[in-house]
């Protein structure tokens, strides 16, 4: 989830802070799909996957389009904008209870070695792996992948060498909100949702994000890494309510000590 | 013959800001045309509203007989025009290879391989260093690079603003020398210098631009023997 984040944000310097409600969307998709036509969300992720990049490009065309030049403050504003429209058509649609997709598969466990593990987690874990492997090889060995890394890295210099840079834009942003369709549907068996998790979620993502350094993949997989095994510590040597306050101290340690973040580049 | 390139009274500028107004060239197909002026004179301005990085306010740019004002970068560069701009404006955290794979973004595979050859016969430091990140480049390295990017699109007219800018004299001579044998194989060259010296040795004609306006154009020769720029640019 947090690699979609990353990659929007590398591309495109804009905070999209309408990324919880899309992977909420992402989970109501999976829902919908397994309560009208059975489909398990470990296959239907896929599904969510195309809907949300078909959500990302109507609202990278339709709006983003318009303020990738704008001040930070005015895009924050409008992906706010977003995510309150998203969240309240979520609530309008699925009412407020909190809900959760049925799974066998997250429902069964098997004997790993030495350890029980949750079949659910393990796959969850092994999609995220898999998706974060076919993005690297997106965006390292295909032409269009590159064109979205030299115009993150350098947008005036992609203008300068002809590159279609709205085509860029648009699909990263379409890519990125289905990285977040996906790990919805991956995390829905898992996790009881409801509209108003959207926040929540952006902020956990936001936190991965920043940890592992703005606008890095790499950064993005590992600061979700050590967010999640931070805050399961803490839910186990702590209190489960205090995860937040661990992966929150984790943030600030290393704003402190690596304001770029653990892989981000420094600030030009 | 022709003009391959012609502009017309072209005015472009920032915001209120009027930076090149009524300027007129033309550069003919397989010739090295220089343009030169002091800072902030206009001369990247110029480049810019050629490529489409900035709008032409009036006047018009003319391609092989075909209007280009209007035209956004993307479509300027596919009708083989390519852009070595000021800074050199690489990929900093992308590799040599992929700097100079991106410039053919547009072209078929195969001819790409034929012109990524043809980049590391020029410049040999760029084949040794291809797997480096760009921003990790020594400078003269840097605008080996950029116009190696700039030549992977097989350009018809390479535009070139500055290359010579803080770079030590050996690398200035070596890159010059590789401009002249580019030109050599049929590519023509618009070049934008504060080098006059340099800039004038090696093309066939000039402009001197002050002020957002042609001040003067003429040969090689004639431009050697201006008394105003010799006062001026070459300090003699
Ligand atoms: N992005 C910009 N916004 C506003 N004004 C600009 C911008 N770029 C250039 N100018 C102004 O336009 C005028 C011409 O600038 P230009 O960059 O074309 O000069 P130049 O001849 O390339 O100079 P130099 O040799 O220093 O590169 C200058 O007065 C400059 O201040
Ligand atoms: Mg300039």
């Amino acid at each position: 989830m947090a690699v979609g984040l990353t990659l929007i944000f590398g591309v495109m310097r804009v905070i999209n802070f309408a990324h919880g409600d899309m992977m909420v969307w992402g989970m109501y998709i999976a829902l919908l799909l397994s309560r009208r036509a059975g489909l398990d969300p470990y296959v239907g992720f896929v599904i969510s996957a195309v809907a949300l990049f078909a959500l990302g490009l109507a609202v990278q065309r339709g709006l983003v389009q318009r303020i990738v030049d704008a001040p930070h403050e005015m895009q924050i504003l409008l992906m706010l904008g977003v995510a309150l429209v998203l969240e309240n058509a979520a609530l309008m649609a699925f009412g407020p209870e909190p809900e959760r997709v049925r799974s066998p598969l997250a429902a069964s466990t098997i004997w790993l070695g030495p350890v029980f593990v949750d079949v659910g987690r393990l796959v969850t874990f092994g999609v995220a792996v898999l998706l974060t492997l076919l993005l690297w090889l997106f965006l390292f060995r295909t032409d269009l992948g590159r064109a979205i890394r030299a115009a993150a890295d350098n947008p005036y210099g992609a203008l300068v060498i002809g590159t279609d840079v709205r085509r860029v834009y648009a699909t990263a942003f379409g890519i990125g909100a289905a990285c977040v369709g996906a790990a919805g549907a991956l995390v829905s068996p898992l996790l009881p949702f409801q509209p108003a998790t959207g926040l929540s979620l952006s902020i956990t993502s936001f936190n991965i994000v920043i940890i592992g350094g703005m606008g890095s993949l790499l950064g993005a997989f590992i600061g979700g890494l050590l967010v999640s095994v931070a805050e399961s510590l803490g839910a186990v040597f702590l209190a489960p309510s205090l995860k937040e306050l661990v992966s929150f101290s984790l943030l600030i340690l290393i704003l402190l000590f690596r304001p770029a973040g653990l892989f981000g580049k420094r600030a030009p | 013959m022709s003009a391959q390139l012609r502009l017309d009274a072209v005015e472009a500028g920032y915001g209120d800001l009027v930076a090149v107004r009524d300027v007129s060239l033309e550069v003919r197909a397989g010739e090295v045309v220089a343009l030169i002026g002091s800072n902030g004179a206009g001369k990247t301005t110029t480049l810019r509203a050629i490529t489409g990085l900035l709008p032409v306010r009036r006047g018009r740019v003319e391609f092989e007989g075909e209007r280009l004002d209007g035209l956004g970068p993307a479509q300027v560069v596919a009708r083989g025009i390519a852009h070595v701009p000021e800074a050199r404006q690489l990929f900093p955290t992308m590799t040599v290879r992929e700097n100079l794979e991106l410039g053919a973004a547009r072209r078929a595979r195969r001819r790409r391989s034929d012109a990524l050859d043809l980049v590391f016969t020029l410049f040999p430091r760029l084949r040794e260093r291809q797997a480096q990140l760009a921003g990790t480049l020594s400078g003269g390295e840097q605008q080996m690079c950029a116009i190696g990017r700039g030549l992977m699109a097989a350009p018809k007219l390479l535009l070139l603003d500055e290359p010579s800018l803080g770079l030590a004299p050996v690398t200035v001579k070596l890159i010059f020398e590789n401009l002249r044998a580019i030109n050599a194989r049929g590519t023509t060259v618009l070049l934008v210098e504060q080098n006059v010296a340099r800039a004038l040795e090696l093309s066939h004609r000039g402009y001197v631009i002050e002020n957002g306006r042609i001040a003067l154009a003429g040969t090689r020769a004639e431009l050697a023997q201006s008394g105003h720029v010799r006062q001026a640019y070459l300090g003699l």
